[in-house]
């Protein structure tokens, strides 16, 4: 017999979510979409709208930053549980990096667009969002401090010298 | 449980033995690992976490800890980062070259209090030296504790040291191996980020779990933390601190660290008996 399992149900699964009022999580699962990316896709690309957040039930993300004259920079990989993409909630609302897919992804999408319109009209809803939002930023940002400490602690190695 | 063989310290700790260098790895840029025999041809018994004193003759000495297997005790090894005149020095030494071993020197890991319990290893680039002799012997007494987890962080792919070692933990049914880098090419499939990020992903029983914990200072507190929030409390993490080693046996004070000289009494300790200490600002 096929399980049917509804969005409301697949978003409550997600860590994200974890405990959420109930009614919260009605509003919200009425802008969440099911989206599957194969290898290598992108999900967004630096400097388009960011018309979306999402929520990783499985597989890997790569957060990559574009280099001029280069090849992108993988700065971080995202798994199954994970969350990303909070430009949505920052004028001008452009994606600051690009998201790659490092194997097949499956998301949870949540449509930008519907999202900000109805934390306008609900803003219980918009602090609800903030709160499991804002801890997340700040454990990245706490993590990207530490490895600027790393970087500028480390000795840097000598190299050796041709002999000659 | 067989026992390794127990350090057998030389007539004068302030005599340096000679050994000879056998072989030289280059790890990454700047880093070098020597495997050294002793010229009198006696085995050199330590255990993991011992530092020697190394002597480039004419040039001076360093602290180094070992990072070699502790059951082949004739065959000394030594792990160094070239980042001083004395260190950068040594990397030009080739096979052959006769260098100087005051040790082994310091309180070891404490692997025994890790008997029956989960073990998590914390470190990142040149901090697996150190621990990569206690790695094995957990690997060597494999039957002795739960799950072994080694969380690895590095720069880039490029400076992942004693990577065929990574490989063979990877390729062990019994043993995880979360490897990071803080950055890497664009189709790199592992896992980029900080080392917290390796903690969190690690399945571990955090109350019944030990860690052993290798990193820069600045990072240990770090680490420290990220286990608490995994349940592993500061009363079962293990670290090595370093300080500016000098006699070796607790004489000179060069490595006071508060109470205890680091060279003696140290350079391991449980994180809940420093942890005052180690919040003292500029100490």
């Amino acid at each position: 017999m096929v399980n049917i399992v509804g969005l409301e149900d697949t978003l409550a699964a997600h860590p994200f979510a974890a405990d959420m009022d109930p009614d919260v999580l009605r509003t919200i699962a009425g802008c969440c979409s099911n989206a599957i990316y194969h290898p290598g896709d992108y999900l967004f690309r630096e400097g388009e709208p960011a018309d979306a957040f999402f929520l990783i039930r499985h597989g890997q993300v790569a957060l990559e930053i574009h280099v001029p004259q280069g090849a992108p920079i993988v700065v971080e990989t995202l798994e199954d549980g994970e969350i990303f993409g909070w430009s949505w909630m920052l004028a001008p609302y452009t994606w600051s990096n690009d998201a790659r897919a490092n194997d097949q992804v499956r998301v949870l999408k949540l449509d930008a667009t519907c999202l900000r319109r109805k934390m306008e009209a609900d803003r219980a809803l918009g602090y609800e969002l903030y709160r499991r939002f804002l801890p997340v930023m700040a454990q990245r940002l706490a993590s990207s401090r530490m490895r600027i400490v790393e970087l500028a602690t480390e000795p840097r190695p000598i190299r050796a010298r041709p002999k000659g | 449980m067989d026992a390794m063989p127990a350090p057998v310290r030389h007539a004068d700790p302030m005599v340096p033995r000679p050994f000879r260098i056998t072989r030289v790895i280059r790890e990454i840029d700047g880093v070098f690992t020597w495997r050294l025999a002793a010229v009198d041809g006696a085995p050199f018994d330590f255990r993991p976490g011992q530092f020697n004193m190394v002597t480039q003759f004419g040039v001076g000495e360093i602290p180094v800890s070992i990072s070699g297997d502790c059951r082949r005790p004739e065959t000394l090894v030594h792990t160094i980062r070239a980042v001083g005149p004395v260190t950068e020095a040594m990397q030009g030494l080739r096979a052959g070259a006769i260098v100087g071993i005051r040790g082994p020197f310091g309180r070891p890991w404490p692997i025994d209090a890790a008997i029956g319990s989960d073990v998590i290893f914390v470190t990142s680039t040149i901090g697996l030296a150190p621990l990569r002799p206690l790695i094995l012997e957990v690997l060597h007494r494999r039957q002795d504790f739960g799950k072994v987890v080694i969380c690895y962080g590095t720069r880039g792919i490029h400076d992942i040291m004693f990577e065929e070692d990574l490989h063979a933990w990877r390729a062990r049914f019994d043993t995880n191996v979360h490897l990071t880098v803080h950055s890497a090419p664009s189709g790199y499939r592992g896992r980029v980020g900080g080392v917290a990020a390796a903690i969190h992903a690690a399945r571990i029983d955090g109350p019944a779990t030990v860690a052993f914990v290798c990193r820069s200072e600045a990072l240990t507190r770090q680490a420290v933390n990220t286990l608490g929030e995994r349940g592993v409390t500061p009363d079962r993490v293990w670290v090595t601190l370093e300080r500016n080693m000098k006699c070796g046996i607790g004489l000179c004070g060069h490595c006071q660290f508060g109470p205890s000289f680091m060279c003696k009494d140290g350079p391991v300790y449980r994180f809940d008996e420093i942890e005052a200490l180690y919040s003292v600002r500029e100490f």
